[in-house]
């Protein structure tokens, strides 16, 4: 069975007189692995928090498949959230957090529990205020995975755990997709650390989505050139550059934007260097750009 | 494992080529599926399957329904043709350039290729 679509029109978060969200609309056709990018601050937290209905939106609608979702038990079933801290009432012990999460998630896996727990050798009959921030995190990690639920959402869940622990979460992420599709959505800032998994970006800037692309569509919207300084100028000309470096006669410019065919060609020609920009660089770029300088 | 240069589709799209030219993929064999590609590689399915598009489209696989993708008819001889055409400019013409740009003369590169093609092929 697909994951229901999420569509968000027009979406508005306000808190008093501060605006966290601003004329969200955003399409997440179900079964892809998201990336929702954004400095801090930008309104990641508050527009997750708004899909799995932890509070209502100002203005506009938010709807899982065609219902709105707020309020509404056979949405929000649907969602699992999963933040770094706090997703479990914490005098309970492990165990019985997992036994609290098994009981209200219809696609919850005891046995796909049980290898995460081991996995992240979690220990079921402590308490969880007594476990460290890392065994917290990947107590998380192990509910919201476990939950199998149609839309997953990992908000910077990740924060605490080590990075060997971080890199059994994303290859989990992985392989339990391909096994089992559905909508899983991370944000996160160590962006080079996942950037493979995937397959469309959002990326928040101040409250509004600066962009949302695949993760292919994104990779090609800019590349470094690096070569002579006359001939790199002169393929930059007419572009946006994102950024230059300059060593003797070498430069190295960062273009946004698809190159033309003659720019290809005479990069080509000209034996210059030519890198496609990462993820990681490509965000920096453009949410640095956005403070307006 | 990946060189960052090219998007990782191209990649295993040429990883996939490079082994119809080794012959370790023949005419008809099935080809490993995207999912497999996916988890080996930790990438996304999606990006895994955008490197089996350019394949299909280009005719060095085809996909049976249901079933998986499989090495075409005459694939190696069509990578092999297009690798042959581009070769002089991508592999000789920049080893020439590099040849130059740091003084071997000629008669040095013509002479280490004859002696390693009498190496070779003994």
């Amino acid at each position: 069975m697909t994951a229901p679509d999420i569509t968000m029109e027009q979406m508005s978060l306000k808190y008093d007189s501060v605006t966290a969200l601003e004329d969200i609309t955003l399409r997440l056709t179900g079964d892809k692995i998201y990336a929702l990018l954004g400095r801090n601050g930008s309104g990641k937290t508050s527009m997750l928090s708004v899909l799995s209905s932890f509070r209502p939106a100002t203005s506009g609608s938010v709807k899982i498949g065609t219902e709105e979702v707020f309020d509404n038990e056979r949405a929000t079933l649907q969602i699992c959230f999963i933040r770094d801290d706090k997703n479990v009432y914490e005098e309970e012990t492990a165990k019985d957090a997992l036994a609290f999460a098994a009981n209200f998630r219809p696609n919850w896996d005891n046995a796909y529990a049980d290898r995460l727990m081991n996995m992240f050798q979690l220990p079921y009959n402590k308490r969880v205020n007594t476990f460290s921030r890392g065994m917290k995190s990947a107590l998380g990690v192990v509910m919201g995975l476990a939950s199998r639920a149609p839309i997953t959402i990992f908000d910077e869940a990740y924060l605490g755990m080590d990075a060997p622990s971080r890199y059994q979460f994303y290859e989990e992420v992985l392989r339990d997709y391909i096994e089992h599709p559905r909508t899983i959505i991370l944000s996160t800032h160590l962006i080079e650390e996942v950037e493979s998994l995937f397959e469309e970006v959002i990326i928040l800037d101040q409250g509004k989505i600066l962009m949302h692309e695949t993760l292919e569509a994104l990779s090609q919207q800019g590349v470094t050139v690096t070569g002579p300084a006359e001939h790199v100028d002169a393929i930059a000309q007419g572009m946006t550059a994102l950024g230059e470096k300059q060593l003797g006669s070498t430069k190295s410019v960062t273009l946004f934007g698809i190159l033309s065919p003659e720019a290809r060609e005479s990069i080509k020609q000209l034996n210059l260097e030519i890198e496609p920009i990462g993820l990681q660089d490509l965000f920096v770029h453009l949410t640095k750009k956005q403070k307006g300088v | 494992m990946f060189d960052e240069r090219s998007p990782i589709y191209l990649q295993i799209a040429g990883q996939i080529k490079d082994q119809i030219v080794r012959g370790e993929l023949q005419e008809d064999e099935q080809v490993m599926s995207t999912n497999q590609y996916a988890s080996f590689y930790r990438i996304n399915p999606a990006t895994a399957a955008k490197g089996f598009q350019q394949l299909t489209d280009d005719k060095i696989l085809y996909k049976k329904r249901g079933i998986g993708m499989f090495v075409s008819q005459g694939a190696r001889e069509r990578i092999i043709a297009d690798r042959r055409e581009r070769f002089f400019q991508e592999k000789v013409d920049v080893m020439m350039a590099e040849a130059r740009a740091i003084g071997i003369p000629w008669d040095e590169l013509m002479d280490y290729i004859k002696q390693r093609e009498g190496a070779d092929s003994q």
